[in-house]
């Protein structure tokens, strides 16, 4: 019970800080939306996603892996706020204070997975406006929709823990935010969001496939009736539902355990 | 008296650096203990395993009588900290802060709002309250964490440098406030390098070099160890300093020392003002004009160097440079003192 409090009383702290650092949630809503629109007018009509080269079907195709990259881009907000506090003080404080150890890492994860929903929510309105239609290839409804959304929220939530561990362990907020960001490119890339993974070289596309952020850009497309859905046999592209629940699960599972052992351990 | 900290044989090592090497320490039921150290001496790294940041290598230590390395929690909920950075989150205001604070203490919300606004009162922060920390000035932010120490006014407080950073004005605001809370009997254990500050706040200093505990006492007692006054004498002319010094070492009880570039001759003297008034005729007599002259009683920095061969604040050049030791803790006295 008293875990739950102080994790609230943390969220709440974070998320007063982010309503007064507003550029910081402004920035992180500028970047997706530019991804929108570049990948959909610059890479529009190159694109061939199941054999067809119309930038309507990429641009349906396409906002799956842009929303799923950005919930991932969180990690990096969540790296550089342990990261800062690690330097100013506060984790001191809190680790002096009788409250749950684990609070401090689940009350800043907790307020970046409703910056991220705020995000989520401009963003698919701006992908709503630049043409993007759930249920463009295959039959969908507002449940699906919704379901789809959870599955990022989940992702999302489970990378911030990658984050915090990166922020406990870089010693400044700067290193925290490249440290944060850098290894999501490959991780973004090499994947489904942007290309039709079935077009890779034949070593890239078992990894592609088997990556848990393209296990969630599939379950998106089929949960929201996108186009490009990889026909591959490989288990976490036929079951991308399951595998995007259990990929995000176990992620949470070793990087919470990990960053709460070594927020325990934190020297400051 | 039962003692309110108690540490015994502490020992704590980071790579092959010996942060604390059997540090010993009891500080009785509302006394303030003074650990006065030079920069890197283990201060910190004492407080942080008093108050469960750290976990000693060997050693035990009890805080308000609970074993802090088998009850690091009940520890917890009897201490408050106020670290050497201001920890306050700057983007929360004062009042947000506090309560904040509070909540984790494990108060209720209501409680906490209460308390907050009891301790900006006390704190002269209560027209701020309601702006962010990061609007504050250094002296502000310096209550407003020690306020956060304070906010279930625990029986010891552990402070790591309370006013390092502050201008003076600040500081003697900040030791009011220590010393009105030590009057209400909480026991304080107080780190600083600032030989003044624990002369001023602390009934007892242990000095630190090197993770260990070099002395213990009463500022009194420790300055009585150094042995008593001395003169000090600033001669006009550079040419005068040689027969200054022979003039010196026939009044006092020891070696005259000589700081070349600002003429400054020290000397050990017993005899108070009658000799410093001899001394003076003697210079004059000698045809020694003088630019400034006076009975010095030792500092806690000269404590410090009798004990270590060192200044408080340097640490680097103790022992290799013996001869000018003394000139050299002259000379960085003034810069600490600015």
């Amino acid at each position: 019970m008293s875990a739950m409090n102080d994790s609230l009383v943390i969220a709440r702290r974070n998320l007063i800080r982010m309503s007064r650092i507003p550029e910081m949630v402004i920035f992180g809503l500028i970047q997706p939306i530019m991804f929108v629109v570049l990948f959909t007018y610059v890479f529009g009509g190159s694109m061939s996603i199941g054999g067809s080269t119309d930038p309507d079907v990429y641009k349906n195709f396409l906002m799956a892996g842009i929303f799923a990259q950005t919930v991932t881009f969180a990690t990096a907000g969540a790296g550089a706020g342990i990261a800062d506090d690690m330097h100013k003080g506060l984790i001191d404080r809190f680790r002096s204070l009788p409250m749950a150890r684990g609070a401090v890492l689940t009350g800043r994860t907790m307020a970046d997975l409703v910056q991220t929903a705020l995000t989520l929510l401009v963003l698919a309105v701006v992908a709503l406006l630049v043409g993007w239609r759930p249920g463009y290839a295959e039959p969908t409804n507002f449940g699906k929709v919704m379901a789809g959304f959870g599955l990022l929220l989940l992702l999302g939530y489970a990378f911030t823990w990658i984050g915090a561990l990166i922020g406990l362990s870089v010693r400044t907020p700067e290193a925290a935010t490249s440290g944060g960001l850098i290894w999501l490119f490959p991780v973004t890339f090499i994947s489904n969001a942007f290309v039709d993974s079935s077009q890779m070289v034949s070593w890239l596309q078992p990894i592609a496939e088997w990556n848990p952020f393209s296990a969630t850009v599939q379950a998106c497309r089929t949960l929201f009736g996108d186009p490009g859905v990889s026909p591959s046999d490989a288990w976490p592209m036929a079951h991308p539902i399951w595998a995007s629940i259990i990929y995000s699960i176990v992620i949470i599972a070793i990087f919470r355990t990990l960053a709460v052992r070594k927020y325990r351990q934190a020297a400051g | 008296m039962p003692a309110a900290i108690k540490a015994e044989g502490l020992v704590k090592t980071f790579g092959d650096v010996k942060a604390l090497d059997g540090v010993d320490l009891d500080v009785p039921e509302g006394t303030v203990l003074g650990l006065l150290g030079p920069n890197g001496a283990g201060k910190t790294t004492a407080v942080r395993c008093l108050t469960t940041l750290l976990r000693p290598d060997r050693g035990t230590a009890t805080v308000a009588g609970i074993d802090v390395l088998k009850h690091p929690d009940a520890v917890r909920r009897s201490v408050g900290l106020s670290g050497q950075f201001a920890a306050v989150d700057e983007y929360l205001t004062g009042r947000e802060n506090l309560q904040m604070v509070g909540q984790l203490y494990q108060m209720r919300a209501k409680a906490a709002k209460a308390r907050a606004g009891e301790l900006l009162e006390q704190f002269h922060l209560a027209d701020a309250a309601d702006r962010p920390a990061r609007t504050y000035s250094g002296g502000m932010r310096r209550r407003l964490d020690l306020a956060a120490a304070l906010v279930v006014s625990p029986p010891v407080m552990f402070m790591d440098e309370p006013t390092t950073g502050l201008d003076p004005r600040n500081r003697q605001q900040l030791w009011d406030v220590i010393k009105q809370l030590v009057s209400g009997g909480t026991t304080l254990l107080l780190t600083t390098q600032y030989l003044e500050e624990a002369d001023h706040l602390a009934h007892d200093i242990a000095v630190v070099d090197h993770g260990r505990v070099i002395a213990r006492g009463t500022s009194d007692e420790l300055k009585a160890r150094t042995g008593g006054e001395r003169v000090e004498v600033v001669v006009h002319e550079r040419e005068h300093i040689t027969t200054a010094v022979d003039v010196l070492n026939g009044f006092g009880k020891g070696e005259t020392a000589v700081e070349q570039h600002t003429r400054r001759l020290t000397v050990p003297v017993t005899g108070g003002a009658k000799l410093l008034a001899e001394v003076i005729r003697e210079l004059d007599t000698r045809g020694i004009e003088i630019d400034d002259i006076g009975l010095r009683r030792p500092t806690l920095d000269d404590v410090f160097l009798s004990l270590t061969g060192h200044t408080a604040e340097t640490k680097d050049e103790a022992g290799t440079d013996g001869e000018t030791a003394d000139a050299k803790g002259r000379g960085r006295r003034k810069e600490g003192a600015k």
